[in-house]
């Protein structure tokens, strides 16, 4: 499998972020998007999740030399995270399993994974906001889709979960996944980094 | 596809039910609208009986505007809408989902509690029948239509009122097929089958209509 992004460029608000981005993602490996605030990192997150309209330019998923459609491929974690706070961790994140399909680990299990088994009964409101951000990344696992597109993904995180972020990135790419992510921080895996926007 | 949409209902059905959800606010404001007009236009039954199923639908039109406007709005707010457009099941489909949720939860207790609140204006127990009969399609045809307006009000804070004045104009015909229905099946009344007719046709028109619409205005957001 592989992230083709040719030519692309973007334009907010009537301004051009960026433009004649091109870069390529293989399985296996990650990129890592760099570069000032405002530079258009989430905003190229969103053109590769299918969200948001390029100005020109393309981002295509090929698998074997056959196109498959990016944004049903593609797990997007950013600031908005799309948890309810008035229902259950459990309720939200058996919802994202229903709705986004294929599904793999079971509610329980991807939270023990991120060490959180104990909130799976709580509502989402009573969270903090590392504890949130855990519970939007447990969707990595209920649900498998090979591009994970992370937005800072290490915000609100203490070291404990960085590491188990890091070691679950890791076991992804090594089973063949894609990662692009945003970041400010290095994120402790192999990774090419694309700097977006100022020098 | 259906699990995910099965799955997008009864989500919205839990989060209508829970704080701040707004499950009963449309029913209530129903009832308060009908327990002040008999102090408006006094006690004159007659009167009362007369005018009560304009009043009970206009009541209901006002009711199912009571609410909407979070529709997809608190969706947009905090990303589920993205993870919702990520799914893979087409955006239309989603906006149906969403829109037969909000009807279940808020345009379903207004027809059934109509009767109820027709009985505090004196009207005939055939015509409390009819208005409920008649308000199941019509508020599906209200929920759809109001569907469109909160699609293209998602992005906007206090997009309530403009939400308003832009579907209002869309709901007259709704509004009058139902009073049309309702009166027919008072005593003496015309062909009941006519305007229940039309009135559920304008329903099946705005299933489609709103769904699609309301997902183009979706997709055209910033």
């Amino acid at each position: 499998m592989r992230l083709i992004v040719s030519e692309l460029a973007c334009e907010r608000g009537g301004r051009v972020l960026f433009s004649g981005m091109s870069f390529t993602v293989e399985s296996g490996e990650a990129a890592l998007l760099t570069g000032p605030n405002g530079a258009g990192k989430t905003s190229l997150l969103s053109i590769l999740a299918g969200l948001l309209k390029p100005l020109s330019g393309a981002a295509r998923l090929e698998d074997e030399g056959e196109e498959i459609e990016l944004s049903e491929e593609a797990h997007l974690i950013g600031h908005r995270d799309g948890l309810k706070s008035q229902l259950l961790v459990s309720e939200n994140l058996s919802f994202s399993q229903a709705l986004l399909g294929s599904p793999s680990l079971s509610s329980k299990a991807a939270l023990a994974t991120l060490e959180l088994e104990h909130v799976l009964h709580l509502p989402c409101a009573y969270l903090s906001a590392g504890q949130r951000r855990r519970v939007a990344l447990a969707r990595l696992l209920v649900a498998r889709r090979p591009l994970w597109l992370l937005d800072e993904p290490t915000a609100a995180l203490d070291s404990a979960s960085r590491a188990v972020l890091t070691k679950l990135m890791g076991d992804h790419l090594a089973a063949g996944g894609l990662i692009v992510a945003a970041t400010h921080e290095p994120l402790g895996i192999g990774a090419a980094e694309i700097r977006i926007g100022g020098v | 596809m259906t699990r995910a949409l099965l799955a997008l209902i009864s989500r919205d059905l839990k989060l209508a039910t829970r704080i701040g959800g707004g499950f009963s606010l449309g029913i209530v404001f129903y009832l308060a609208l009908v327990a002040i007009l008999p102090f408006a236009v006094g006690p004159d039954l007659n009167l009362l009986s007369r005018i009560g199923p304009a009043v009970l639908w206009i009541g209901a039109l006002l009711a199912t505007l009571i609410g909407l406007d979070r529709l997809f709005q608190a969706d947009e707010e905090d990303g589920a809408l993205d993870l919702m457009r990520m799914s893979g099941v087409p955006l239309e489909a989603i906006v149906a989902a969403k829109s037969v949720a909000h009807w279940l939860a808020s345009g379903l207790p207004l027809a059934v509690a109509a009767p109820l609140f027709g009985l505090m204006l004196g009207i005939e127990p055939v015509a409390l029948l009819g208005t409920a009969v008649s308000l199941v399609p019509g508020t599906i045809a209200l929920t759809f239509t109001g569907a469109i307006g909160a699609a293209l009000t998602a992005s906007l804070r206090r997009g309530g009122m403009l939400l308003s004045i832009l579907v209002v104009p869309l709901m007259v015909p709704i509004l009058i097929f139902g009073v049309a229905t309702t009166e027919a099946s008072r005593p003496g009344g015309v062909s009941f089958t006519l305007p229940f007719l039309a009135l559920t046709a304008l329903a099946l028109a705005a299933v489609v209509a709103g769904s699609a619409v309301g997902a183009a205005a979706l997709r055209a957001r910033p």
